[in-house]
C-alpha cells in the first residue's frame, strides 16, 4: 500500500518536473526580455545621471526627489516641480475621463450587441473586433486626419462658409481625449459584452412584472449584474490610457504631454535616465495599485456568488 | 405599426450604438478615401488616382521597413507560439501544483506592465549588452517582440486545451502509443486551431508594435510603424494614407481569418 502511494508520489513529482521543463522557454524569454530588465530600471532610478545620457555608478536619491520636487539652481532649496505634478495630474485626469466616456458609449453599444439575435450578433462583434486589432498608430492617424487644421471637420466647415479660419483642435487636451476614447473604446466594449452575453433576461422580465420602469431595470438589475464587466473594461482602458505614448505624442504635439512622453523625454533630450527610471517605476506602481484593487474586487465578487 | 414591447429594449441605446459604430469607422473611411486622392494635399480631393500607392511601392524606405516588420513578426510569432504552446501544455489539465500561480503571473506579466515602462527597461538593458558584445542586429527587436507576444499566443491555446480532456490521450497510451506519438497524433491535431489562432494574434501584435520597437531599435532598423510615426511627426502626404490603407487591409484579413478559425472550433 505504502509502496503504491510512493509510486504515485514519484509519478506526480516527475509530472511536475516535466511541466517545469515545458514552461521553461516561455518563462526564460519573458525573464530576459520583459520582467528582468524592470529590476535594472529600479537600480538605475537610484544612480546619478551621466553627462551624455546613461548613468554614473554613484548612488543618489536625486532621480526620486526630482519626480515631484525641483532644486533651485541658485540657492539649492527644493520646491514642488510644477511641470511634473501637472503632467501627473493631467495624465490621471485624462485617463479617468477617457474611462468614463468609453463606459458611457461602450455600455449601450455592448448592450445593443448582446441583445441582437444569435445570427447577426457575431457580425456586430466583428465590427468591434476589427478596430481592436488594427494598428493603434493608424487609428490615431485617422483621428489626426479628421481634426487637423486641413482635416475633414475644418475642411467641411470652411467649405460651407461656417468659419473663416480653421479651428485649432489639434495639439489640445481635447484632441488627446478624443484620440484615446477612439482607440480604447473596443477595450471597453469587449469585456462589457462578455458579461452581458451571460445576462439572464428572466430577471429583467421579473423586474417588469413588478412594475419597474426600464430605467429602474437598468439601474437595479442590469448594471449590478454586469458589474464585473464594467470593472474589467474600466481597468483595461485606464491602464493603457495612463501609460499612453503614441496617441498623446501625435495629437498633443510637443506641449501637451502625458506621463509616457515625460518618461521618453528623460531618455531623449532630457538625458536624465535616473529620473526617467523613477518616473517609470512610479507609473508601474500606480498601475499595480489599480490592478490590485481590481483583483480584490473580482475576488470578493466571485466569493459572493460562489 | 405599433412597436411591440420588448423587455430587452432600453431607450436610446440603439441610437448610441449606431453612433458608436459610425464614429468608429468614419475616421478609417476618411483615411482610406484620401489614399486614392489624385491631388498633393489632404486639403482637397482632386479625383481618384493610385499614384500614392505607386509612390509607396517605389519608396525604398517603405519597402525596407515593411520587409523588416514582416521578418520580425514572423520569427517572433513562431518562437512565441512554440514557447506558448509548451507553456500551455504545462499549465493546464492538472491539479494546482506549487509555482503554477507564479507561472500564470509570469506569462501574463507583459500584459500588465505599461508598454512604455518595458520599453525603457529594454532600452537600458540592451544598451548595456550592445556595449559588452558589440552586436547590434535585429536580435534585440526579435527578443523583445517574442516576449510580449507570448501572452497573446498563450491565451487561445490555453483556452483550447482547457476544453479538451485527457481521455483521448489516455486511450492512445492504452494502445501503446509513446508519449510523443500520443502528442503528435492526438493532442496536436486537436490543439491545432488554438495554435493557429495564437500564432495569428502574436503576428498581428508584433506587426502593430510601436512603443517598444521605437525604444529598442538601433539606427536604420525602422519597422513600418516606427517609420510611419516618424513621418507623421514631420510632413504628411497622402502616401501615409496609402501605406495605412495597405496595412489596414492586411490586419483586417488576418482578423477575419482569426474570427473564422475561432468560430469553427465551437
Amino acid at each position: 500500500m505504502s509502496e503504491a502511494a510512493g509510486t504515485i508520489e514519484a509519478e506526480k513529482s516527475r509530472d511536475i518536473r516535466k511541466r517545469w521543463l515545458l514552461s521553461l522557454p516561455a518563462l526564460l524569454i519573458i525573464l530576459v526580455a520583459a520582467s528582468g530588465p524592470l529590476l535594472i530600471v529600479l537600480v538605475y532610478s537610484f544612480l546619478t545621471p551621466g553627462p551624455y545620457g546613461d548613468v554614473q555608478w554613484l548612488p543618489s536619491l536625486e532621480g526620486w526627489i526630482n519626480v515631484v520636487l525641483e532644486k533651485d539652481i541658485f540657492d539649492g532649496t527644493f520646491s514642488l516641480a510644477d511641470a511634473h505634478v501637472s503632467i501627473f495630474v493631467r495624465s490621471v485626469m485624462l485617463s479617468l475621463v477617457t474611462t468614463v466616456l468609453t463606459l458611457l458609449v461602450g455600455f449601450p453599444t455592448a448592450y445593443f450587441i448582446a441583445t441582437r439575435p444569435e445570427k447577426t450578433r457575431e457580425l456586430w462583434l466583428l465590427l468591434i473586433t476589427i478596430p481592436f486589432w488594427t494598428n493603434l498608430l493608424i487609428r490615431t492617424f485617422a483621428i489626426l486626419e479628421v481634426i487637423r487644421n486641413e482635416g475633414l471637420i475644418n475642411g467641411l466647415l470652411l467649405k460651407f462658409g461656417l468659419i473663416a479660419r480653421p479651428i485649432q483642435m489639434l495639439f489640445t487636451d481635447g484632441a488627446i481625449l478624443t484620440g484615446m476614447v477612439y482607440v480604447y473604446l473596443p477595450l471597453m466594449v469587449l469585456p462589457l459584452y462578455a458579461s452581458m452575453e451571460k445576462l439572464d433576461f428572466r430577471l429583467v422580465e421579473a423586474g417588469y412584472d413588478l412594475y419597474a420602469t426600464p430605467f429602474k431595470v437598468l439601474r437595479k438589475i442590469i448594471i449590478p449584474l454586469v458589474k464585473p464587466g464594467i470593472i474589467a473594461g474600466s481597468i483595461l482602458v485606464f491602464i493603457p490610457a495612463l501609460g499612453a505614448y503614441v496617441t498623446p505624442s501625435i495629437l498633443g504635439g510637443g506641449k501637451n504631454l502625458m506621463l509616457g512622453n515625460l518618461i521618453e523625454l528623460q531618455f531623449g533630450q532630457g538625458r536624465n535616465w535616473p529620473l526617467g527610471s523613477a518616473l517609470s517605476i512610479t507609473l508601474m506602481l500606480i498601475v499595480m495599485v489599480a490592478l490590485l484593487a481590481y483583483v480584490r474586487n473580482a475576488g470578493s465578487q466571485g466569493s459572493r456568488h460562489g | 405599426m405599433a412597436r411591440t414591447f420588448s423587455i430587452r429594449r432600453q431607450r436610446g441605446f440603439t441610437t448610441i450604438a449606431m453612433i458608436c459604430f459610425f464614429a468608429l469607422y468614419l475616421p478609417i473611411a476618411v483615411l482610406v478615401f484620401y489614399s486614392f486622392n489624385a491631388g498633393d494635399s489632404l486639403a482637397s480631393f482632386d479625383g481618384i488616382s493610385l499614384r500614392w500607392f505607386a509612390g509607396a511601392f517605389e519608396n525604398q524606405q517603405v519597402i525596407d521597413a515593411s520587409l523588416r516588420s514582416l521578418q520580425i513578426a514572423a520569427v517572433a510569432a513562431v518562437i512565441a507560439t512554440i514557447a506558448a504552446t509548451m507553456a500551455a501544455l504545462a499549465t493546464t489539465r492538472t491539479e494546482a501544483y506549487r509555482g503554477l500561480t507564479l507561472k500564470y503571473a509570469f506569462i501574463n506579466q507583459p500584459l500588465m506592465i505599461p508598454e512604455i515602462v518595458t520599453a525603457v527597461a529594454l532600452l537600458i538593458f540592451f544598451a548595456r549588452i550592445k556595449i559588452w558584445t558589440g552586436y547590434s542586429g535585429l536580435g534585440y527587436l526579435i527578443a523583445a517582440h517574442t516576449a510580449f507576444c507570448i501572452p497573446f499566443a498563450y491565451l487561445p491555446i490555453r483556452a483550447r486545451l482547457e476544453n479538451m480532456d485527457l481521455t483521448l490521450e489516455k486511450a492512445a497510451a492504452d494502445l501503446y502509443a509513446t508519449p510523443w506519438k500520443a502528442f503528435r497524433y492526438v493532442t496536436l491535431p486537436l490543439l491545432w486551431p488554438g495554435i493557429l489562432a495564437g500564432f495569428m494574434l502574436a503576428f498581428v501584435i508584433s506587426l502593430d508594435d510601436v512603443v517598444i520597437t521605437e525604444f529598442v531599435k538601433s539606427a536604420g532598423q525602422d519597422t513600418l510603424p516606427t517609420y510611419m510615426l516618424g513621418q507623421i511627426r514631420r510632413t504628411i502626404t497622402p502616401e501615409m494614407n496609402a501605406i495605412s490603407t495597405l496595412f489596414l487591409f492586411l490586419s483586417i484579413c488576418v482578423v477575419t481569418v482569426f474570427f473564422i478559425v475561432n468560430r469553427k472550433r465551437v
